[in-house]
């Protein structure tokens, strides 16, 4: 593990109008580590992601993936860098199998001219999903199933999966755990430690504090569009957590 | 709580990696174009047995496809829209538009040649391309709902009919035209052909390729595809594009058949084609089709059809019974659906 962030943020700002959702934020994300970003509602943790993530643009400040400054203009530009990002809401289409999903937007194509025509090569999508699956331990009742008939962790997996398998730096995690019950909740934490320790960056954006303190190396919280404090995860204790992200405990 | 989440979510052994996809036959099983071509081919069994002198001959047969031809090229562009969530009711009326759009180019133009017939067939598809272009652009881009904006441009486009002819049919097509609706290819009638070449590009099409693929994800979570860096409004436009092209052809199909445009007899064709496509199991929430459950779709009613008459039952029926059955279809999906999601 080197001592050079992954990725970095300096001085990002964002206004909606005259309301300062990110008054300057920093933050770095290193190889093979999970950086949970916490904040209370309003703190700017969704409007951080989405300029990280390419969905929106920074009014200004600067992101710099291994030291060299990037614009994102969309999400495409994003999945350039190596960064992708799993959403808080699943952003799968249900009547599909997971397959099609996890390579959605991104399908692979028949050699020679029927895939110029646009023909789908659905043998090596099934097998790379299948073997991503495999890796990450993922376990699915059908493989050719619709997404729809699968259980909320499992769909929640297969966002993942398609997430690591085009990761090739860094990955985002809107709230993975919000819909999820408790055995889904650990599995995927467990999930997430595979991902990190891939090589890949894991940014987790959560609520629960109990998730964050189990998983991250590393924990940046955020309070009213600033970062307001560092902390060693495994140092941490939820008072540390919890006082830093209302202000009630001088970091 | 936690035996809740256990019980929900079991652990179950992974097929290992390398097992090979179930083979066709046994993915459509169970789907409505399965069952649905059961319950035809029952229906073509008894009226054989019925009626083995007058309903199963190849004249009666030819008689059955001519007549679903033109239902079934514009109900091949209804599935793509309807997989995508959608549904365009302006089918009838582009497919009048473009059959007189056709014979007025053609009658301008004059002679009987192959170029005249060549022209009346690009005049055609570009008028029809045109209105359900203007109708995914409007859908697509300024939000308007599918259903005002076909039921307002099935309106507009058989005014616009109207207005190019004073209201009366044009009867001077070309013989050219007519030879075509005529002529067969090895003895099949060449509109069907024609109907059956357009069906099975079109199936091939959809669940083969990434323009098919992209169809499905629109109608299943247009916003993850948005998401994953597809263009949702230009492939919703291409796909209402797609739908008025194809009510074009079926125009020229139907003025190659009757010899004349029939400004007045495609009302019902958006409904039927609904119809047909509900029946062969795509889903009106969109996500879920597929164009052989289309033709199951088509050809239920119309074997119906042709069968009551042969019968000497009151082909009124036909309407009465293609009716409670397409509810009963929705009504099937709809728990399908719910016993799937219950998860």
């Amino acid at each position: 593990m080197s001592d050079a962030p992954l990725l970095e943020a300096r001085g990002v700002m964002k206004r909606f109008g005259h309301v300062e959702a990110l008054s300057g934020v920093d933050f770095q994300a290193h190889a093979g580590q999970v950086t949970a970003l916490i904040g209370d509602n309003g703190a700017g943790k969704s409007t951080f992601v989405k300029i990280m993530s390419g969905a929106m643009r920074a009014d200004s400040g600067e992101i710099l993936v291994e030291g060299r400054p990037v614009q994102f203009g969309s999400p495409q530009d994003a999945h350039a860098a190596g960064i992708e990002t799993v959403y808080q809401d699943l952003s799968v289409a249900p009547d599909l199998a997971p397959p099609a999903n996890v390579f959605m937007g991104r399908e692979l194509l028949r050699a020679g001219w029927l895939g110029r025509l646009g023909f789908l090569d659905k043998p090596a999508m099934r097998k790379q999903s299948e073997d991503a699956f495999h890796r990450l331990q993922v376990t699915l009742k059908d493989i050719d199933a619709p997404i729809a008939s699968l259980s909320g962790g499992q769909r929640q997996s297969v966002t993942i999966c398609r997430s690591v398998l085009f990761a090739k730096r860094i990955l985002f995690m809107d709230e993975p755990t919000a819909a999820l019950g408790v055995v889904q909740t650990r599995r995927t934490l467990d999930l997430i430690r595979r991902i990190r320790d891939l090589g890949i960056a894991v940014v987790l954006i959560s609520h629960n504090m109990r998730d964050v303190l189990e998983v991250a190396d590393l924990v940046e919280v955020l309070r009213l569009g600033r970062r307001v404090a560092r902390l060693r995860g495994p140092d941490a204790t939820l008072q540390d957590l919890v006082g830093a992200m209302t202000g009630g405990v001088a970091p | 709580m936690t035996q809740d989440a256990m019980a929900a979510d079991p652990v179950v052994a992974v097929a290992p990696p390398g097992q090979p996809p179930p083979p066709l036959l046994r993915r459509l099983w169970g789907t409505p174009a399965i069952y649905m071509g059961l319950v035809l081919l029952v229906l073509v069994g008894f009226f054989a047995l019925m009626r083995p002198d007058t309903f199963p001959t190849p004249f009666n047969f030819r008689n059955i496809l001519l007549d679903a031809s033109t239902l079934l090229v514009v109900s091949v562009g209804m599935t793509y829209v309807m997989i995508a969530g959608g549904y365009d009711l302006s089918v009838g009326s582009v497919l009048v538009f473009a059959g007189i759009s056709g014979a007025l180019a053609m009658d301008a133009v004059g002679g009987n040649g192959v170029g005249v017939v060549v022209l009346g067939v690009v005049v055609a598809l570009l008028g029809g391309l045109a209105w359900g272009l203007f109708n995914g652009f409007c859908i697509a881009y300024l939000r308007v709902p599918p259903l005002i904006t076909t039921l307002g441009s099935m309106g507009a486009a058989l005014g616009i009919a109207d207005l190019m002819t004073g209201g009366n049919d044009v009867r001077s097509v070309p013989d050219g035209v007519i030879a075509v609706g005529s002529s067969a290819i090895l003895g099949i009638p060449t509109i069907v052909v024609v109907a059956g070449v357009v069906t099975l590009v079109g199936g091939i099409w959809l669940h083969m390729t990434r323009f098919g693929r992209y169809t499905f994800i629109v109608g299943s979570n247009a916003e993850a595809g948005r998401r994953a860096g597809i263009d949702v409004s230009r492939h919703t436009m291409i796909l209402y594009g797609l739908s008025g092209m194809l009510a074009g052809l079926a125009g020229m199909l139907s003025l190659a058949r009757f010899a004349t445009t029939t400004i007045e007899g495609h009302s019902m064709e958006p409904l039927q084609s609904i119809t047909a496509v509900v029946l062969g199991g795509t889903s009106l929430f969109g996500g879920v089709g597929t164009v052989a459950g289309t033709v199951v779709g088509v050809f239920l009613p119309a074997v119906l059809q042709n069968g009551f008459v042969i019968m000497d039952v009151e082909p009124f029926w036909q309407a009465v019974v293609i009716g409670f059955v397409v509810i009963a279809a929705v009504y099937v999906d709809q728990l399908a659906r719910r016993r799937r999601d219950r998860t």
